[in-house]
């Protein structure tokens, strides 16, 4: 989960990384004399996007009235899509140099990967194409962890200011212990900058792994944050893996391999999905009455496709949930139903003892997409 | 011979006392694999429908000379799981747990790979099965049969559907293998590769592949250099919208590095047949075998 610029600053703070002062706030309402930051004040729009600035979503204010303006004009701006709803004021900084530095995981090498770079400021994927050499990449290993000297040798490599090297050394190792502790899967600082006043992390992209979420109390509130589409709030309530597209066939599968191989099928046979809809492993009855609930109120959809290949999953625990979700019911849209693998003897029993004349029972992956794509016209 | 697991393969089920450990173990056992013990700490000396629970990966191996663990435990002790059933010398750890957070995963692997030779398959996968010898995972086994086409795959459902493509065509498989879909897989595309060009009983190879990463496009390098029989592909995700999630923690698409188009070229440029449906499989293999 991608967490905006202010989020991953409180992270910062929370491990002693120091950026600089600021207040958030999603109202020109909040917005007070009394606000206690020292001008100049960067109006930042939160938006997660690149390329805000260029947007007109950062302005900087030389006073209270300034402030109260910029806020105006850019709280609502819409940014490539983005609608900003909130903003972050902070003090604005006397930069003397700055400098790009990232954790990730490099899944190909299997280890933590620490990117470094004097050429801060600026797009880093440029650096990497342009002059490979400015940019420091040191694999981690993530049962070893990052020391103190290696730290120190990339400052030398990367040729950052050395009268800075102890404060830098500090901060970098912070941000380590915030990528591993943190459970994030990146955590960039692009500028990291020495300013007048020390090393300072004028930025923040910072994304969580969710999978850790029972460890970080913190994850939830982050999470809760977020806006995310209507359409996507019940889904997600439900604990269902559910996206949003334009077509009109409705798609509910387990796994995202076949959700999405699903999406192949349908478009194969001239059809497009209205959605993606992955119930995941395990599901039980529940989960797939949920996830009919979900489609119910997608306007886009004129048809729906349920492709179960059991596995973990039980396909007669699926189809009690088509049977709980349509029994009585008067259906909006056909719905074909293609199940396989574990106890499908059983789910097709069990959908054949309960039918339903907008139900189809389909053998085969091709065949029941041909007739949804059918369904949907 | 087929690969990874045989007629000899014994497995400790960590979490057999749970609803899927057993569900799933039972039926593995049905199906004729050894499942010699299984592990719940605090109920060693019960047993489930007559398999031995003992409280350590390491007594159970000792008491039944078991040489495989195939993991259910949940994701908050799934790390510990997998490295005490390394440290008691399994040569195989299949994790079937879905939502193991990363770190873990990758710390896990590292110290796995450093401290003890056993091999991981997953997290977050389906395991394998060597149809006719032994099914180790939550495949559906009735979809399999024995034969000679190799399976591999990162997703769990998608091999189903292969392996079903396969069998309808009365083409059989000598392992069905799925590697899953998080950041750091015990075995890769490349490791399984590897195994079945090295595998007499495996004639052709079927790869499936998803969006996202790169390791698609590192098997087909590999395939170019390595592989000499024959390899049918298919890539999950040619139509998924840039920019979203599918699901999956590989499964994401961004600018141009991990598209289907990307990994279909390099893969076809390897030699391998790659289809643009998953229901093609079976011909495709038909048509080489």
């Amino acid at each position: 989960m991608n967490l905006f610029e202010y989020q991953g600053k409180r992270l910062y703070q929370d491990f002693s990384i120091p950026t600089p002062k600021s207040i958030f706030v999603s109202s020109i309402s909040e917005i007070t004399d009394n606000h206690g930051l020292t001008y100049p004040v960067v109006v930042k729009a939160q938006v997660q996007v690149g390329g805000r600035g260029k947007a007109g979503g950062i302005k900087v204010a030389k006073d209270f009235d300034e402030l109260i303006k910029f806020s105006g004009e850019i709280l609502g701006m819409d940014i490539k899509g983005h609608i900003v709803e909130s903003l972050l004021l902070e003090e604005a900084s006397d930069i003397l140099e700055e400098y790009y530095i990232s954790f990730t995981l490099d899944r190909s090498a299997k280890s933590y990967l620490m990117m470094l770079s004097a050429k801060g400021g600026m797009d880093i994927e440029e650096v990497a194409e342009k002059n490979p050499d400015d940019l420091i990449m040191l694999h981690i290993s993530p049962s070893k962890g990052l020391d103190s000297e290696t730290i120190i040798k990339s400052i030398e490599d990367a040729k950052l200011n050395e009268s800075y090297k102890a404060e830098l050394s500090d901060v970098i190792s912070n941000l380590y212990k915030l990528f591993v502790e943190g459970d994030c899967d990146l955590v960039e600082v692009n500028p990291l900058a020495i300013t007048d006043n020390g090393v300072s992390a004028l930025d923040s992209k910072v994304s969580l792994d969710m999978n850790a979420i029972y460890r970080h109390e913190n994850f939830k509130d982050f999470e809760n944050e977020i806006p995310i589409p209507v359409s996507e709030q019940f889904a997600k309530e439900k604990n269902l893996n559910f996206i949003k597209l334009e077509g009109s066939v409705g798609i509910i599968g387990n796994g995202a391999g076949l959700v999405m191989s699903t999406l192949d099928v349908v478009s194969e046979h001239g059809g497009m999905a209205a959605n993606f809809l992955d119930i995941g492993g395990g599901a039980k009855a529940e989960t797939v009455t949920a996830a009919l609930e979900v489609l119910e109120s997608e306007d886009n959809v004129k048809s729906v496709l349920i492709n179960i290949f059991g596995g973990i999953t039980r396909c007669d625990l699926v189809a009690n949930g088509i049977v709980e979700a349509t029994k009585g019911k008067e259906l909006k849209w056909p719905i074909i139903v293609r199940l396989d693998g574990t106890n499908s003897k059983e789910g097709l029993s069990i959908l054949e003892q309960n039918t339903n004349e907008k139900i189809t029972i389909s053998s085969s992956m091709d065949e029941a997409a041909k007739l949804a794509v059918e369904g949907a016209i | 011979m087929s690969i990874f697991i045989d007629n000899e393969t014994k497995v400790v089920v960590q979490g057999l006392t749970g609803e899927q450990g057993k569900f799933h173990a039972l039926r593995n056992r049905d199906y004729g694999t050894k499942v010699v013990a299984g592990t719940r700490p605090g109920k060693g000396g019960e047993s489930v429908e007559g398999i031995p629970i003992f409280n350590t990966v390491e007594e159970a191996v000792e008491a039944t000379g078991a040489n495989t663990a195939m993991t259910f435990v949940p994701p908050p002790f799934a790390k510990d799981a997998v490295l005490e059933a390394g440290y008691a010398g399994c040569d195989l750890i299949v994790c079937i747990t879905e939502g193991i957070p990363a770190k873990d995963e990758a710390e896990m692997y590292d110290l796995l790979k450093e401290k003890t030779s056993s091999r991981l398959l997953g997290p977050n996968c389906p395991g394998l099965i060597s149809p006719g010898k032994s099914n180790v995972g939550i495949m559906p086994h009735e979809i399999t049969m024995e034969g000679n086409v190799g399976v591999v795959s990162r997703s769990g459902t998608l091999t189903y559907q292969a392996v079903l493509e396969l069998t309808n065509l009365n083409i059989g498989q000598s392992t069905c293998i799925g590697i899953g879909g998080d950041p750091v897989p015990g075995t890769s595309f490349i490791d399984v590769l590897d195994a079945f060009q090295n595998d007499s009983q495996t004639e052709a190879i079927v790869m499936i592949g998803e969006i996202g990463g790169s390791a698609e496009e590192e098997a087909a390098e590999f395939i170019k250099k390595n592989v000499t029989k024959p390899v049918v592909s298919y890539i999950a995700g040619l139509t998924a919208p840039p920019g979203k999630k599918m699901g999956h923690a590989g499964a994401i698409v961004s600018g141009n590095k991990g598209t289907a188009s990307a990994k279909i070229e390099a893969l076809t440029d390897a030699g391998a047949n790659v289809v643009e449906n998953p229901t093609r499989i079976g011909q495709a293999i038909k048509d080489v075998v």
